[in-house]
């Protein structure tokens, strides 16, 4: 049996008597990449930041290799790499910078040239990253998640705002993390995204779990052939024929 | 301590590459020191004992003080709290307490380049010589800018959007600018304006700093110490208690 990276277990948290994230379990596997999937609103980013030890869980626990990220975060956060929805950066800082700025938070940082040569990234090296297309700012916040040699990386809506040119570009370069044995926890509202990426997926809605498993085997419990219909089913909702 | 000091370098850079910071903390003391001493640099100033040139010195080393403390920390703050920068570093194994440590480091650095500054003006130009102990004056100075680095981290502390954030800067930062005497001088107020300029932390500061330029140990300069390191122990307790990384 694989060894579990995060596990999940019976998390609950409220804001204002409405519960955003209700007894939700759910595992992930060294290796694997594992989509968190549901609706706007429906407890994606406050599950991972329970996880990551930001927010404190009503009841239930959430623990990476078996540590509370609250309580261990040097230890946890050396080797875990984070892509917060909808970061940004200090005005007038170039690309560079930024780099040398995440490498200094970690004792054996990678070397940042090398990543962004990989994303096709080094020609804008001096470039400030205001500047930078949408698409370049999301492979720049990999480059940054992945900086200081993580095994594990979370990523919250990676390709939300892309272009469909660098969304697939911005795939390309997880596959190829993927095949590296890294392991990733993401987040999306695109389902040939967690088609494309996903080995396993767990559906959410209101915070509740509706459904768990490999995309196959997801698709093949609903009455369609697609992920999109599909999870349209499970989330109760119309599937125009 | 290499990584503090990378952090700093980078911070450092981002500081100067700010133009606001340029024109407020270093370009305006100066030419406030040079037109205040153009004009009157010689007179005395009321019945303080000073020449203005002796008054103005003392008073606009404070205003990067003033910039620093009141603009650059709670600006950079709420900036990296709202860009959710701080929140990145919560998820890394560096503290958020640590860029905010570089940034009152920068915010530092920059008070003392703008006093250095003034003090050069000062001594080239207008020929300016201390009276009193330069040792006592520099603590005066660093006790004075560790009282409105405190506020400042305070008002950083309190407001949770940038827009709040402005409106508390301006609030802090223009009042103390004008009315503290720290760039018009305190001896042309009224005797009201003088009472309100001695109740405004950055005031009482300065009447300590004019009191150590000029060697003439107040009777209130116990309570004037005792003041501002009373407002460093409660702003700063405040805003550590108070504070929020997002």
């Amino acid at each position: 049996m694989q060894e579990e990276c995060i596990k999940v277990q019976n998390l609950t948290k409220s804001f204002h008597d409405r519960k955003v994230v209700d007894h939700l379990s759910f595992f992930v596997k060294k290796g694997e990449v594992f989509g968190l999937l549901g609706h706007n609103g429906a407890g994606k980013s406050t599950t991972i930041d329970m996880i990551l030890g930001m927010k404190h869980p009503d009841t239930g626990t959430a623990l990476i290799w078996g540590m509370d990220a609250s309580k261990n975060r040097k230890k946890v956060f050396e080797k875990v790499g984070v892509q917060l929805q909808s970061s940004s950066y200090q005005s007038a800082i170039r690309v560079s910078e930024v780099c040398e700025e995440y490498a200094a938070f970690y004792k054996t940082a990678a070397d940042y040239q090398e990543l962004l040569e990989i994303f096709g990234l080094s020609s804008l090296k001096k470039s400030p990253v205001m500047k930078l297309s949408g698409g370049e700012r999301q492979k720049l916040s990999v480059v940054l998640a992945l900086i200081g040699n993580p095994e594990l990386i979370f990523l919250d809506e990676l390709t939300t705002g892309l272009d469909v040119a660098a969304r697939r570009e911005v795939w390309r370069t997880l596959k190829h993390l993927k095949d590296k044995g890294m392991t990733i926890f993401l987040t999306t509202h695109y389902m040939e995204e967690a088609e494309a990426l996903c080995d396993r997926i767990c559906l959410i809605r209101n915070g509740k779990k509706i459904t768990e498993g490999t995309v196959e085997e997801v698709i093949h419990a609903s009455p369609y052939d697609n992920l999109e219909d599909a999870y349209l089913w499970y989330m109760d909702e119309e599937v125009e024929e | 301590m290499k990584r503090f000091l990378k952090l700093y370098q980078i911070e450092q850079k981002l500081f100067f590459r700010n133009a606001d910071v340029f024109i407020f903390n270093l370009c305006m003391p100066v030419v406030t020191l040079l037109m205040i001493c153009l004009i009157a640099g010689g007179k005395p100033a009321g019945e303080s004992g000073m020449t203005y040139l002796q008054s103005a010195f003392a008073s606009i080393t404070a205003v990067g003080i003033c910039c620093s403390a009141f603009m650059s920390i709670p600006i950079v703050i709420v900036d990296y709290r709202d860009k959710k920068i701080l929140k990145h570093l919560y998820c890394s194994p560096c503290s958020p307490a640590r860029i905010m440590a570089v940034d009152v480091l920068c915010s530092g650095i920059m008070a003392a380049i703008s006093a250095i500054c003034v003090t050069i003006t000062a001594c080239v130009i207008f020929g300016y010589r201390m009276e009193g102990n330069v040792l006592a004056f520099i603590g005066a100075w660093f006790l004075t800018m560790i009282a409105m680095f405190s506020i400042g981290l305070l008002a950083a502390s309190v407001c949770k959007t940038v827009k709040s954030m402005n409106m508390v800067t301006s609030l802090l930062y223009f009042p103390m600018l004008f009315f503290s005497g720290a760039t018009i001088p305190y001896e042309l107020f009224p005797k009201g304006m003088q009472k309100v300029a001695g109740l405004m932390p950055l005031g009482v500061g300065i009447r300590l700093m004019k009191a150590a330029s000029m060697g003439t140990m107040l009777a209130e300069v116990d309570i004037q110490i005792i003041i501002l390191v009373l407002i460093t122990l409660v702003c700063s307790l405040v805003a550590v208690k108070m504070f929020r990384w997002e």
